[in-house]
């Protein structure tokens, strides 16, 4: 597959015979023959999803409805630009439970597919390249995020919290993108990663601080500035504005924009660099 | 069918004159063969501190997004006897009782699950002299050792940033741990039951309800009659209550009713595992 | 006498592993459990390792019951199990003092314990390893020298050399042998004929559940085989109709797909016998019979699993 000679001089960090890849390289061909793979993964665990589809739902009731009542009582409105507190962090939670499949579905179920039951190792022992391997494990898990964020924005209408058909079905597409922007990066993280133990720290210096911090939860113009300046770095807080943006029906054109712009240049990035740590563990 | 482990006489109890009363089978904190265990579990995270630092953040993190930052948005709570209190300092003592459960619930659901199956590890520890029970006790141990370390990293804080009322909460450090027993001993006992990993889904299914309802975020007043009595009797509630009357510093019967609450349902669920980890493992 | 059964019995959910059989292991002893997959041998292990409560018949280990003194029983045994349980998240000196410290034995004494195991079984510059990145070879021998942390009077290997290349096997064999002129009882199971001839001075074929022979690898050889054997090779398809015509040429003739096995005493003149006779075997070969001829005769050539 690789030609001896040519790759050895263009080695990338390490791993003889793993050359940089090329624009073709990184554009999947063959993922339709992944989908059987796929669907039996999802046949075998989609009862695993039951939490994922309960977990916002529960958030939901109890911050939104809550201690909603006692925000919508006090400062609420007023701080919130007019909006309830549901209404407000109705497509915050929308958002970051995308980002929480997303991540999920990218560390231990990935680790494993290298370490365990090294399922990427005897596909590419067939003809598929690693833009496909890569390419199907996003989609799958772009699946997921469509699936649980779909019943989720459900319970959202049904509480009155979508202000429009078409902003919700907005609202779905941001957050699937927000998700594997969030799941590309992780599945290269996850592929450059030796034990899974480190999986502990991505969570609660990585995932943890974004849920909380994102302004999901509460407006990050509340945060010292250094910190809202910080948020404003990460996807999910791009993904939280946009989201919010189409459930509330307010969407600012050149901001909505920016935000999309700015998680797909990170879902490039992601990919770019999951395709060269997929190339790289499997040459190993 | 396996026998149960006890009526054949074997496990049998090789301190002499054979302490086998339901006292010691239950706080059996000074028998020796437990502590084996812990150094095991001790010497592992010697190496992962770096995991174990940062376990001690999490707590921190909601304490400041939910407390601090969705609590400038609700305003002071008032309380039953009129007093007016911080939201964040109502929800910081919750904070405590809730990552105390999450903690000792980790270790002795996933934690055990992991080791009992697949990494056979009980299985090396039961080919020497160490019995199931030593291994239920040295795992809880172990959970309720690590559980206080990071209750007490947490009223460190909650005592830093002022959110502490009363000298009572000396004895918030205690009082996680029997939390932590109490979860370590249930979640252990289940565990004995979990097929596979779909059946952890089931912890999740209970932890988050009570993580979000026990009167963690908002006074438990605020419910209907009905919910309020439901939700008065989970396990976190008691917690909850007696965290926060000790940071708040209004103690009443109420924290008693739930030390004895927690001190049988982690009882009930050692002397469940100790045995249940025996039938498992000895057939 | 380690080790004493009687008519000992074990089921598994209605299905009976083990149909009540007789052993006994006198100290010093290399003993050895042969059998196919699924005979009853590791039951038998695991309740002898006291770790298997047993359902009916009498067991002494060490001159006391397991029922009652389990964990007095367990002081004295080290125990090998089929399949590694080390602790892969320790290192393979933490996994040695670690393993120790569960039998009570101080740090230092365990830690020195450890070094002295780690040399014995050549671990020692592994020491500071992590189990994962050890071979099966180092794991297998890591295993070895945990179980003799406590000093056993008995070991206990359940296979100890499945899995592992010729080099590791011949390796762990050296220190097995050691250990036995150090006076260690040697339990052992095993579908390796030559590690039975090699390491045992006694042994049971188990098949079933029950024991279908017993005594030492000569004395088995002499009662259920021919000094020696005879292979002849036909080609597939002949074999069959060759059979009859050498039939008279040895004790007993089997047929299988590929070869005709000649059980003779003196194979050379069998063999001389056939060529006399002008019938052109495609190859033959003389050789010693073994324990595998006495195994497969008694526990035939099926498939087991």
């Amino acid at each position: 597959m690789i030609s001896g000679v040519k790759s050895m001089r263009r080695t990338t960090q390490g791993v003889p015979g793993v050359r940089r890849p090329s624009l073709a390289d990184l554009v999947p061909r063959m993922m339709p023959r992944l989908v059987d793979y796929w669907v039996t993964v999802y046949r075998r665990t989609w009862r695993g999803s039951v939490t994922t589809f309960l977990m916002p739902f529960l958030y939901l009731t109890a911050m939104g409805v809550g201690l909603g009542s006692f925000v919508d009582d006090n400062a609420g409105p007023r701080a919130l630009d007019g909006l309830t507190y549901l209404a407000f962090i109705a497509p915050g939670l929308l958002a970051t439970t995308a980002m929480q499949t997303a991540i999920g579905e990218s560390t231990y179920p990935v680790m494993g597919a290298f370490k365990w039951h090294r399922v990427y190792f005897s596909m590419a022992a067939t003809p598929l390249r690693v833009a496909d391997i890569v390419g199907a494990q996003l989609a799958f898990v772009a699946f997921r995020i469509l699936l649980t964020c779909t019943v989720f924005l459900g319970v959202l209408a049904a509480y009155g919290a979508v202000g429009s058909v078409g902003g919700g079905i907005a609202a779905l597409l941001v957050v699937v993108l927000l998700g594997v922007a969030h799941a590309a990066p992780m599945i290269a993280i996850t592929a450059r990663m030796k034990s899974e133990a480190g999986f502990a720290l991505v969570f609660r210096l990585g995932l943890i601080p974004m849920f909380l911090f994102s302004g999901a939860f509460f407006p990050i113009t509340q945060l010292p500035d250094v910190i809202a300046w910080l948020a404003r770095l990460t996807p999910i807080w791009h993904g939280v504005e946009l989201s919010r943006m189409f459930t509330v029906g307010s969407v600012d054109g050149w901001a909505a924009l920016g935000h999309l712009t700015y998680l797909v240049v990170v879902l490039v990035a992601g990919w770019y660099f999951a395709v060269t740590g997929f190339t790289r563990r499997l040459a190993q | 069918m396996t026998r149960p482990v006890t009526s054949t006489g074997h496990d049998p109890d090789p301190v002499p004159g054979g302490a086998r009363t339901l006292g010691l089978r239950v706080f059996p904190l000074f028998a020796a063969g437990h502590w084996r265990v812990v150094e095991r579990n001790f010497l592992l995270y010697r190496r992962a501190w770096k995991v174990f630092l940062t376990g001690m953040l999490e707590p921190v993190l909601y304490l400041l997004s939910i407390g601090v930052g969705v609590g400038g948005l609700v305003g002071d709570f008032t309380l039953a006897d009129g007093g007016a209190v911080s939201y964040v300092e109502f929800v910081a003592p919750a904070m405590l009782a809730a990552s105390a459960m999450n903690g000792a619930l980790f270790d002795a659901t996933y934690g055990i699950f992991f080791r009992m199956k697949y990494e056979k590890l009980y299985d090396a520890m039961l080919a020497t002299p160490l019995r199931p029970r030593d291994i239920a006790r040295g795992e809880i141990t172990w959970a309720l050792l690590r559980g206080a370390c990071y209750s007490a990293a947490f009223i460190v804080v909650m005592v830093a940033m002022g959110l502490v009322r009363s000298w009572w909460m000396v004895l918030a450090l205690p009082a996680t741990m029997l939390i932590g027993f109490a979860f370590a001993g249930a979640g252990m006992a289940l565990t004995t039951w979990m097929r596979s990993w779909q059946d952890f889904e089931f912890v999740s299914l209970a932890i988050m309800p009570m993580f979000l309802f026990s009167a963690t975020f908002y006074p438990i007043s605020t419910y209907p009659d009905p919910v309020e009595a439901v939700v008065r009797w989970t396990p976190l509630y008691q917690g909850v209550v007696l965290c926060r009357e000790m940071s708040l510093g209004a103690l009443g019967w109420d924290a008693l009713v739930a030390v004895v609450y927690l001190a049988v349902m982690g009882s009930v669920g050692m002397y469940v595992a100790s045995r249940r980890i025996g039938r498992l493992l000895l057939k | 006498m380690m080790i004493s059964a009687r008519g000992l019995r074990k089921s598994y959910g209605g299905i009976e592993a083990v149909k009540g059989i007789d052993v006994e292991v006198s100290a010093g002893e290399a003993f050895g459990f042969l059998g196919p997959n699924g005979a009853g041998k590791s039951s038998t292990m695991r309740m002898i390792a006291a770790v298997s409560p047993v359902d009916a018949g009498s067991l002494e280990i060490l001159g006391m019951d397991p029922a009652t003194h389990g964990s007095e029983i367990r002081a004295r045994l080290g125990v090998c199990p089929q399949e590694d349980s080390l602790d892969n998240e320790l290192s393979v000196m933490e996994n040695l003092v670690v393993y120790g410290r569960y039998f009570g034995l101080s740090r230092a004494e365990a830690s020195s314990r450890a070094k002295e195991q780690l040399a014995f079984v050549q671990l020692t510059e592994r020491a500071k390893s992590r189990v994962e990145d050890l071979s099966g070879g180092m794991k297998r021998r890591l295993s070895v020298a945990r179980s003799l942390i406590n000093q056993p009077d008995v070991l206990l290997l359940d296979e100890p050399t499945t899995g592992l290349d010729p080099q590791a096997r011949h390796q762990l064999w050296d220190r097995l042998f050691r250990l036995k002129q150090q006076g260690v009882t040697l339990v052992l199971t095993t579908h390796y004929m030559d590690e039975a001839e090699q390491l045992c001075d006694r042994l049971v074929i188990m098949d079933n559940g029950v024991i279908v022979a017993a005594g030492s690898p000569l004395e088995l050889i002499a009662a259920h085989s021919t000094r020696e054997v005879t292979e002849l090779r036909f080609g597939v398809g002949d074999n069959e109709s060759m059979a009859e015509k050498v039939a008279d040429l040895a004790d007993r003739v089997e047929v299988l797909p590929d070869r005709l096995l000649l059980y003779t005493d003196d194979g050379e003149q069998a063999s001389q016998a056939v060529h006399d006779r002008e019938l052109h075997p495609v190859s033959s070969l003389v050789r010693r019979a073994t324990l595998e001829d006495v195994f497969l005769r008694l526990t035939g050539r099926t498939l087991v699993d």
